[in-house]
């Protein structure tokens, strides 16, 4: 019988592609839950997930209410796709989600960053995708360390007990 | 389930070495704690600790950083690696169980 032998994870470099509220908590809970138990996080923002580091939209992310199979209506009853076409809707639902969040104490996202960022987590944002979508530095949250290429962000990714983690 | 002796007293602890009964729990116990993570407490540490004795339930590092005690960058520095769970067991409270 081989032995079994864990290596623990020290270090986890995230990488966030999507704006919805659940895909970019996702990210934000996973990389301040690494930093919290003692582990190295490194975070990269590309595509949509851009949303969440720029400084014009981060605040005021959305979920999804078409194409959304998990979207139910407040008791649990399915939530009728074309409900969520009417204008409004998915801008209540957003707020809805951030207040539940809130009474968690799970905070809004210029909040969480600098959680993160107090416990010596990185973000970097994806040079590529600020490209496409014309973005600039300045346009970028304060908490972006740096704008880098995917290349560069896998060399910071490397060493024993890392994981790299697609939202 | 483990027993451990800190500043002569015999506590019981989990296996990943929380304290089971937090009434027992005193200040030189806590230093003791404290040693074995290689931290030496200061005043600032037994204020956050305080702090966090009289928050136990639904504890949070929001919560720790929005104290007036410390900010959550100042909380990692005084307890590092792992600000939360350390500043916990060294409280001789439960293991926390908070994502955030």
């Amino acid at each position: 019988m081989t032995e079994k032998k864990d290596t623990k994870v020290k270090k986890v470099a995230i990488i966030c592609a999507k704006a919805s509220i659940e895909d970019v908590y996702a990210t934000l809970v996973m990389a301040n839950g690494a930093v919290m138990e003692g582990m190295e996080a490194k975070v990269f923002f590309t595509f949509f997930g851009l949303d969440a580091i720029t400084k014009k939209y981060m605040m005021k992310l959305h979920t999804a209410t078409v194409g959304n199979p998990g979207m139910r209506m407040p008791g649990g009853l399915p939530f009728p796709t074309l409900l969520g076409l009417i204008p409004g809707v998915e801008a209540g639902v957003s707020a809805m989600m951030r207040s539940q969040m809130n009474q968690l104490d799970i905070p809004p996202v210029d909040e969480f960053l600098d959680m993160i960022t107090a416990g010596g987590g990185e973000i970097y944002a994806c040079k590529l995708a600020m490209d496409m979508f014309k973005l600039e530095k300045k346009d970028l949250s304060d908490h972006v360390i740096d704008v880098l290429t995917i290349g560069e962000f896998y060399n910071m990714a490397g060493g024993e007990g890392s994981q790299i983690i697609f939202t | 389930m483990a027993q451990k002796t800190y500043a002569g007293v015999t506590v019981e602890v989990t296996d990943d070495g929380y304290m089971i009964d937090s009434s027992k729990w005193n200040e030189e116990i806590a230093k003791e704690i404290a040693k074995e993570e290689n931290i030496e407490l200061t005043d600032k540490h037994f204020a956050v600790i305080k702090f966090i004795r009289q928050n136990e339930s639904g504890l949070t590092i929001r919560k720790v950083g929005n104290s007036g005690i410390v900010d959550i960058k100042g909380f990692y520095a005084l307890f590092p690696g792992g600000p939360l769970k350390m500043s916990s067991k060294i409280a001789g409270i439960k293991k926390p169980t908070s994502c955030v």
